[in-house]
């Protein structure tokens, strides 16, 4: 099969990062570089790996002779609401890692399979990335009633967007914990830890359960452990740091069992320090995704 | 009553206003709501703000221990929710202001607005000491909406005064009409108070005040908070009994009467909040605030004092060391929010001691 080609919109860490990533993919080939300023190393580097880099945007990858058959979209929510349309008309279909959420959100070990055939998907948060797999992986076992996820990266890692729009991650995680995690009702909380050596990003999910659960808690972990297995297919980094741990329902979990999962995220170390697995696993996830789009 | 010491010492240079020279938040209902497990009652909360407004205290800060939405698996959830209590001390006081403490990464816009509407009416927004800038959202909407606003740079004692105060600035930037040093590990010492009060003072001049919020877990509550007031802060917080985080916070009562000592004015009728300590706030405590091995291990090794009932937890869940889970925390660089890791450090040391039995 001959594979689809892409352009990344946006040459800043995530795009260069992503690079590398699809420079390696079997089913996508990078041929564009896409930005705004002409001093950006990101596209320097684009074109020493022999990528045709520009810097005057969008409006120029569209007037070229040949499109991509994608797009992946590494600049911000407003600009790729913006371009959202024109990609479509155009026929490029696109997997936006900004929080626009202009098309479906997409967990690749969860419902990649969905969205194949879809014109633009959403990779949501990094948090949402690294947690809503094990909510997920509860959840098809028994119901839960309510998930939350805490989600600890390095400050380094954590970029303005991020920082000026820290409620926009919360609430944009929580209703993906629900809506694809399978939650009744999501929270999502993020700490910017300074910490130096930085902190590899850390996630803790903790799920309520029937209090029945308690006594049978083998299918949970299981399916824990499976849907871990999956995520480091696409994601070599993503770890299991203990083992799922149950608490008896009690006055403190409102009478549910409690289910937490411990997970740390180490970056494959692309270009982007092995640390901010957080902004590797949005990477790594979009890449997946879009492979999945290529494939359908 | 005689000036203690220097009297050229005890003069204060800023004051909060013509008739307070400092101004006290109480903080017993939001920082104490840690000690509590977050299990206040509607009757509690408006029995403790009903005999605190009484003797005068300015302010009494009402929120769950871990700021609005702070009610989860990770933090403990509130038995009373915190927007009710909100609602109920906003009716009960007759003088006092309420406030709110909310953490960006936690708490959202929708939240203030929430407080606001329960008659919060000063918004207190809570970052680590060198994340300021998450929390530019939530001043601009909290000033927009007409909120009082006040930020609290945590862990201060992590950063030098330099860094704190480029922090503080983008703060007063983003609209914070008064900066805070919070020592939320009790882990800072007499000058290195002062000195961080004092780069604050400097960078924002005019435009803002400072505040102090100490903990005990080094037995410096008091004297930090004279250390702060002397170094130029005119806010500061502290909880009747020391009820809060940790060994709890400066003692409120002990802190007015040292301040009637240095006849610095604070508004609030020490008799009066002698009597409410012991008649009202003591009751509604599940036990005293102490120094003990965990706390002292707190402020020893920097650790976050809403840490320890967690620690505790999780020291009894896995059958270790709670001082060590502490430690650990602090060796890890833990901050404030990070509870979870306590569970697996906890799950470390679990097999560690496995391992070698």
């Amino acid at each position: 099969m001959s594979k689809q080609t892409a352009a990344i919109i946006g040459p800043g860490n995530i795009g260069t990062d992503l690079m590398y990533k699809l420079l390696r993919s079997g089913r996508i080939e990078p041929r564009w570089m896409i930005g705004v300023d002409p001093e950006s190393p990101g596209l320097e580097r684009a074109k020493e790996h022999g990528l045709d880099a520009s810097h005057e945007g969008v409006d120029w990858l569209l007037k070229q002779d040949e499109l991509p058959d994608l797009v992946f979209e590494a600049t911000s929510a407003a600009v790729h609401r913006a371009y959202a349309p024109r990609y479509a008309e155009a026929g490029i279909r696109a997997v936006d890692l900004t929080p626009a959420a202009v098309g479906p959100a997409v967990i690749p070990a969860v419902n990649g399979d969905e969205h194949g055939r879809a014109d633009n998907v959403n990779m949501i948060t990094c948090g949402g990335q690294a947690t809503i797999p094990m909510v997920a992986a509860v959840s098809r076992v028994t119901p839960v009633s309510y998930a939350e996820i805490v989600a600890s990266v390095a400050s380094l890692s954590a970029g303005p967007g991020t920082r000026q729009n820290i409620d926009e991650f919360t609430r944009t995680t929580a209703t993906g914990v629900e809506t694809i995690g399978g939650a009744e009702t999501g929270k999502a909380i993020i700490i910017l830890n300074p910490a130096e050596p930085p902190m590899i990003m850390r996630d803790t999910i903790f799920c309520a359960v029937g209090p029945e659960v308690y006594e049978e808690q083998d299918a949970v972990a299981e399916s824990v452990h499976r849907m871990v297995a999956a995520v480091q297919q696409y994601v070599p980094g993503y770890r299991l740091l203990q083992d799922p741990q149950f608490d008896p329902p009690s006055a403190q979990t409102r009478g549910q069992t409690k289910v937490s999962v411990f997970i740390e995220v180490e970056g494959a170390g692309d270009f982007l320090p092995p640390y901010s697995g957080n902004l590797d696993i949005m990477t790594a996830a979009a890449t997946r995704a879009g492979e999945g789009m290529a494939a359908a | 009553m005689t000036v203690l010491g220097d009297p050229a010492l005890n003069r204060l240079e800023r004051t909060w206003s013509d008739e307070l020279d400092i101004r006290l938040t109480d903080t017993c209902l939001r920082d104490g709501s840690h000690h509590k497990r977050h299990q206040f009652t509607a009757d509690e909360v408006r029995s403790v703000v009903a005999a605190l407004d009484d003797a005068g205290v300015p302010v009494l800060e009402v929120t769950h221990g871990d700021g609005l939405g702070g009610s989860s698996f990770n933090y403990g959830f509130s038995r009373t929710p915190e927007q009710e209590l909100i609602k109920i001390a906003a009716e009960t006081a007759q003088r006092a202001r309420i406030a709110f403490l909310m953490l960006p990464g936690v708490g959202t816009k929708d939240d203030i607005r929430a407080a606001q509407g329960n008659g919060g009416s000063i918004c207190r927004i809570a970052t680590h000491c060198t994340e300021a800038d998450t929390s530019e959202q939530h001043f601009t909407l909290a000033r927009g909406l007409g909120l009082e606003t006040v930020g609290f740079l945590m862990m201060s004692h992590s950063q030098p005064p330099e860094v704190l105060a480029k922090q503080a600035r983008i703060m007063v930037d983003a609209g914070c009409q008064c900066v805070y040093v919070v020592d939320s590990a009790g882990a800072l010492i007499l000058e290195g108070v002062a000195d961080r009060v004092a780069a604050i003072v400097t960078e924002v001049g005019a435009e803002a005040t400072v505040g102090f919020h100490g903990h005990e877990n080094l037995d410096l509550g008091c004297a930090n908070t004279v250390m702060a007031v002397r170094a130029g802060a005119t806010q500061i917080d502290g909880s009747v009994r020391r009820f809060g985080a940790g060994a709890g916070n400066t003692p409120l009562e002990a802190f007015v009467g040292v301040c009637d000592k240095l006849r610095w004015r604070t508004g609030v009728d020490f008799m009066k909040l002698l009597d409410a300590s012991e008649d009202v706030v003591g009751p509604a405590m599940p036990e005293e605030c102490r120094l003990d091995r965990m706390t002292m291990m707190m402020g020893y090794a920097g650790v976050y004092s809403s840490f320890l009932k967690h620690a505790g937890n999780a020291a009894e869940r896995y059958g270790v060391s709670g001082a060590r889970i502490l430690q650990m925390a602090g060796e890890r660089k833990l901050i404030g929010g990070q509870e979870d890791q306590l569970i697996d450090i906890a799950l470390e040391l679990r097999a560690e001691q496995d391992a070698h039995a």
